[in-house]
């Protein structure tokens, strides 16, 4: 195999920022002290005059980048996961979210894979707060290539988005030549007709590792990327539950009101079949190194193996 | 300020009052009290002071209000309405499912709000962002926000301070309506956010004291806001919750309650009395 390019994907936003900001003059950036970590530090250095920090102020931060929303500027938002929707979920929810304003919410070092700063900055909650937000698209890249796409897809929508990066640099298994990303439609990676992995942001690469090793047990798993969390691909997950049967989700995230959850209620509700959940299971994480720790939480291929083999023996 | 203008402000705060008991009275529910302690400086910003066009509420030059303390609506609703931006009837529809004019105010519903606010601390960080809009797009419009003194014991209205007065924002004004009580009591006594003055002048700002029911003073505080180089101006008005209606005036229990029947015809004979005395 050839060597795989590895990159972070909030490098890839910091990259694609400025990208944009060459193209769009009325863009606006913000952070919250944190512009080196996030990488809207590549903005800053580029268009100092449409950079703002607000400092260590997250809930300010976002009120006003509401503020400059209304008066027609596109503003992207940053800070890590933690601070972005845990911190302001409130000012999230009621001054960018019910207005419904033309925010994009950057945030980075989401998860378990922050590594050594342990617990208190891994933040695996942030989907299931951003997805009771009325009208708010949630997008998990899984690599920079489809990293890059979703933050243009986002400039270009009107409205609130939030945006979900990683801190760990990752495998790019996407071909930045031929990718194409449209918000809330999923991709087959892989087809498949014993099992489906449904995965998001990280755990994809993870899934597609999961796909050969099951095939060697001779289970045919498909596999999914569910990049945009909300609004989610209804008829993909519905059509691989008819036709496979078994689902298992995958997410670098708690397996309470993510993915799992979002994935769950549309086959519920549409094609009722087993569907078992990888994710972090109702703990908080821990200091240690990112790849380690991301196996000691079972965020790993071979969990997804496990937890294939339970989904089939469930059928 | 000429006599004339006052008498005609004055008259038209009056207005606004009994559209803020109409409107609370037939919705069953709303905050009069600090409604009617900000709606002498609501009056003179839309009717004197702000660059506004009920004609064009979206004018990408418009001076900008945020009304901060949400929960005072009527006394905005009252406001809008009067000025033309939508018909004096939907006061009577206030908070009625469906309605134009919703609890706390919506942007998106109703012409005239330029922001949807109502959990305190957070409307001064937008007013900020427009304020802060205005210097990058190099407009030449004003940001006026207005604040309970309750408000400000969320720690938001500080990060909002020292924000605006790090980027020198002197576009931006913001009225802290004092009248000194909150729902669980005084200020004071909840968790005093005294002296509120000297506050503002330590995070950066340009303060002016005035008593919010004076419009020779209200007029000259923002008159001098405009003025004012290199700082954002905070202006902290004395007023009086309930001011205008006898039996809520400075009475903690009217913050959140809607008068009944009788209450209504006293209020509104209060305030068509002092109508008839202006236009006398």
């Amino acid at each position: 195999m050839a060597d795989v390019i590895k990159t972070a994907t909030r490098e890839a936003y910091g990259k694609a920022l400025v990208e944009l900001g060459e193209k769009d003059e009325s863009l606006i950036v913000m952070d919250a002290d944190l512009a080196a970590a996030t990488k809207t530090g590549m903005f800053k250095k580029a268009f100092p005059e449409r950079f703002f920090d607000a400092g260590i102020a997250e809930c300010n931060m976002v009120g006003v980048a509401a503020g400059l929303a209304t008066t027609g500027h596109t503003v992207f938002a940053s800070s890590f996961a933690m601070f972005l929707a845990g911190r302001a979920f409130e000012q999230v929810r009621n001054t960018i979210g019910y207005p419904h304003l033309n925010v994009k919410l950057g945030a980075t070092h989401a998860g378990i894979s922050v590594g050594e700063d342990g617990a208190s900055h891994q933040c695996c909650e942030d989907i299931a707060l951003m997805r009771t937000i009325p009208g708010m698209t949630i997008i998990n890249p899984a690599d920079d290539v489809e990293a890059r796409a979703a933050v243009f897809a986002a400039a270009e929508y009107e409205g609130p988005v939030y945006l979900r990066f990683g801190r760990l640099a990752v495998p790019r298994f996407n071909d930045p030549d031929t990718y194409e990303f449209e918000i809330g439609k999923g991709i087959e990676l892989a087809e498949g007709s014993d099992v489906t992995i449904v995965a998001t942001g990280l755990m994809v690469n993870e899934a597609m590792i999961a796909k050969d090793m099951l095939k060697e047990e001779g289970i045919s798993a498909r596999v999914i990327n569910i990049h945009t969390i909300k609004p989610i691909d209804k008829e993909i997950i519905l059509k691989a539950a008819e036709e496979t049967g078994a689902i298992v989700t995958a997410e670098e995230h708690s397996i309470i009101g993510g993915l799992g959850s979002a994935v769950t209620e549309v086959v519920c509700e549409g094609k009722p079949v087993p569907v078992v959940r990888v994710g972090v299971e109702d703990k908080f994480g821990g200091s240690g190194p990112a790849v380690e720790m991301l196996k000691i939480y079972g965020l790993c291929a071979s969990n997804i193996v496990e937890k294939a083999k339970k989904a089939v023996s469930m059928k | 300020m000429d006599a004339v203008t006052k008498k005609q402000l004055q008259i038209k705060a009056c207005t606004v009052r009994m559209g803020v008991i109409e409107g609370v009275f037939n919705a069953k529910s709303g905050h009069p009290g600090g409604s009617l302690s900000v709606a002498d400086i609501l009056t003179y910003l839309y009717f004197d002071h702000m660059n506004v066009d009920p004609k064009n509420p979206k004018d990408e030059n418009r001076d900008r209000f945020v009304l901060s303390k949400g929960h005072t609506a009527p006394a905005l609703y009252a406001v809008l309405a009067n000025k033309g931006f939508f018909p004096v009837s939907e006061i009577k529809n206030l908070r009625k499912p469906g309605a134009m004019l919703q609890g706390h105010p919506s942007m998106n519903r109703t012409p005239g709000v330029d922001m949807s606010t109502g959990s305190l601390g957070q409307g001064i960080s937008t007013a900020v962002g427009m304020a802060l809009a205005g210097k990058l797009d190099k407009k030449d419009y004003r940001v006026y926000t207005v604040l309970g003194d309750g408000e400000i014991e969320e720690g938001q209205v500080w990060e909002a301070a020292m924000f605006a007065a790090a980027k020198g924002l002197d576009n931006l004004c913001a009225v802290v309506d004092n009248n000194n009580l909150q729902i669980d009591g005084s200020i004071a006594e909840v968790n005093s956010p005294y002296p509120i003055p000297e506050k503002f002048s330590a995070f950066g700002w340009n303060v002016i004291e005035i008593y919010g029911h004076s419009f020779d003073e209200i007029d000259a505080a923002f008159k001098a806001a405009a003025e004012f180089k290199g700082k954002p101006t905070a202006i902290i008005a004395k007023t009086v919750k309930g001011k205008g209606v006898s039996f809520m005036e400075d009475q903690c229990s009217w913050h959140g309650t809607a008068p009944n029947a009788e209450q209504y015809e006293q209020a509104m004979n209060e305030l068509k009395a002092q109508l008839a005395e202006l236009e006398a």
